[in-house]
């Protein structure tokens, strides 16, 4: 009786995961899997369907490979990512230690929380063009806050010098995600047993030995994690270069998506180039998921170890 | 004891002051651009030109609405309603599936429930943008381009939701109270709709605001889907703003950016206790 139940209540299991299975086959799976398969092909120019496949199969990946512009974005995308990335994580980190410290009680958290939290929310595209706005030349907020302040004496065009380009774009990322890694390293670090950090003040930690030798190390996985949906999210960044200048000037902020998005939809519409490019950077990301996977998995594994290992030698003491 | 009380009390009094000094600076770089974006939206042109930096308002927010409006070009209300049939359709799919599924994996015993499950970490991270051209060519060949559906619909499969709505119900939900029901003679799905759904909802509600948010500033795959201009969204309508149309009317165009993250604004003002809450949680979740 009560095995046909259980048989009868898994049936519900595969009917409720129905919908989703079905979702992700269409409009997840199918699209992947046409991708790879485009990439092979000659498809290409505005509103054609119809392909075949190459004689050299790997024609459209050689050439993205030996492509200047591919390898500009490329370096493009690491540069930014990096520029942003470093003083994310800096920052990030100091605020955590100051917020969560016991022996600096900042008044005021919740506001500073909720404020540098506040531009992730924002829609990037109108950040994009906002920062575009503010430092526009020859009038603009920027040019004339600078001015005033004494620091430039005539107005500085930001959006033709490459450099500049290239850190306001990286700026724009630091600004809109330094406030959520923050945030998910405060909650790393409340996670933490706190007799840890009694022990550690009772033998008489300074603040900086209790961070780095204690709270760092704890938040370990917490760091893994930023940091790998941070490069996810960096490897297809898209929205800021593309608003910003659209790649400009002279493909300084050209990134990855920036690229694909310019292969396959302007120009002579290089469908099959733009889905070899975007398997490219999904075999990127799949290198970076399988690495978060495993994590994951390692945490769970030990967690189940441990708690077998604690019935076990529970098991033990009740036979002795 | 008591001295060891006073050995961690407090640090030293310059370094409080430095503290707040970052903070403050951090605060004020997080806000001014938006503070810039909102009194410049009330100013004219000519004013815009003399000081591109100033934190009084003027008196043109009208006027420069009307230049705004007026080109032929700019529609404010078609972008948001196209935004907010986009992003409430993709929401209410995404948060009534994902729990649906995450229900399925945490409530029943199945054989293929592991794998299932192992599956959905896998592509977890999967961002759709690299898979777009394959997605724009399936929409193309049906003919579904400038139709919503095509946005709306892949949200029924969420992968990171269903993760995150699983990690939820772990813990918080009494299958005692399913098997009581079970008793009483409720069918499963009854028994989902009716009382795991209220159950769950500060989860759902949680999730929801990230997915109406996310929804409303997605940028790439409206921009390669949506070519008819009434078809536009929000953030695809902001790159109109760049055009040579609006070249010299700045204020407009810090008004038509204001308008364009408006009902960001007063969600974020409204819930921003529950979002700061609910991006901490998925970080311990995650």
């Amino acid at each position: 009786m009560k095995k046909r139940n259980a048989f009868s209540y898994a049936k519900y299991g595969y009917l409720f995961s129905i919908p989703f299975i079905v979702a992700y086959a269409i409009f997840h799976l199918y699209p992947i899997l046409f991708t790879t398969i485009i990439g092979f092909t000659d498809l290409k120019g505005l509103g054609r369907t119809s392909f075949s496949f190459l004689s050299d199969p790997f024609l459209n990946f050689k050439n993205i490979l030996s492509s200047e512009l591919f390898r500009t974005a490329l370096k493009n995308t690491v540069v930014i990512w990096i520029a942003n990335f470093i003083p994310q994580i800096v920052f990030a980190l100091l605020f955590t230690a100051w917020f969560t410290s016991p022996r600096c009680k900042l008044r005021g958290q919740g506001f500073f929380k909720v404020v540098f939290y506040m531009p992730n929310i924002m829609t990037a595209a109108t950040i994009a063009v906002l920062f575009q706005a503010l430092f526009a030349y020859p009038t603009s907020p920027m040019n004339d806050l600078l001015m005033k302040l004494g620091i430039l004496s005539s107005p500085f065009n930001f959006q033709v010098s490459k450099l500049s380009a290239k850190l306001v774009v990286a700026f724009i990322q630091f600004w809109m995600w330094y406030g959520y890694t923050m945030i998910i390293l405060i909650s790393g670090v409340l996670g933490i047993n706190p007799e840890i950090f009694e022990a550690a003040e009772i033998d008489g930690c300074s603040s900086s030995q209790t961070f780095f030798r204690i709270t760092l190390p704890c938040l370990k996985t917490i760091i893994l994690y930023v940091l790998i949906t941070a490069l996810i999210g960096g490897l297809t960044m898209y929205d800021i270069p593309r608003m910003y200048l659209n790649g400009g000037p002279d493909s300084s902020t050209l990134t990855l998506n920036v690229f694909i998005y310019n292969q396959a939809f302007s120009g002579s519409y290089m469908y099959n180039r733009a889905a070899a490019a975007s398997m490219l950077v999904f075999l990127l990301i799949g290198i970076c998921s399988v690495f978060i996977f495993r994590m994951y998995r390692d945490k769970d594994q030990k967690k189940t170890d441990r708690r077998r290992r604690h019935i076990a030698a529970r098991k033990e003491v009740v036979n002795e | 004891m008591s001295n060891e009380m006073r050995k961690v009390k407090r640090v030293s009094r310059p370094l409080v002051v430095l503290m707040y000094a970052v903070c403050i600076f951090f605060a004020i770089l997080s806000l001014l651009p938006f503070v810039i974006m909102i009194i410049n939206s009330t100013r004219n042109t000519y004013q815009v030109q003399q000081h591109a930096l100033s934190f009084l308002p003027s008196k043109y927010l009208l006027d420069n609405l009307k230049i705004l409006t007026s080109k032929d070009i700019f529609h404010p209300l078609v972008g948001f309603l196209n935004s907010f049939i986009i992003s409430a359709g993709t929401t209410a799919c995404a948060i009534y599936f994902s729990t649906l599924t995450a229900y399925a994996i945490v409530a029943y015993q199945w054989k293929l429930r592991n794998a299932f499950f192992t599956f959905i970490l896998a592509v977890m991270m999967i961002p759709a943008q690299v898979t777009s051209i394959g997605f724009y060519q399936m929409v193309y060949r049906v003919h579904m381009t400038n139709n919503f559906l095509p946005l709306i619909l892949p949200a029924i499969a969420s992968p990171s939701m269903v993760f995150f709505m699983r990690q939820y119900m772990i813990p918080s939900l009494p299958m005692e109270i399913i098997e009581s029901a079970r008793v009483d003679g409720c069918r499963e799905f009854r028994i989902f709709n009716q009382i795991v759904i209220p159950m769950v909802k500060p989860a759902m509600a949680t999730q929801g605001i990230f997915c109406f948010v996310a929804s409303w500033n997605q940028l790439f795959l409206p921009q390669i889907l949506l070519t008819n201009k009434k078809r536009y969204t929000m953030p695809i309508m902001v790159s109109l703003l760049k055009g040579d149309i609006y070249k010299t009317e700045y204020g407009a165009v810090y008004l038509g950016l204001a308008l364009t993250v408006l009902p960001l604004f007063v969600v974020y003002f409204l819930l921003s206790k529950y979002i700061i809450a609910g991006v901490a949680l998925g970080g311990v979740k995650g």
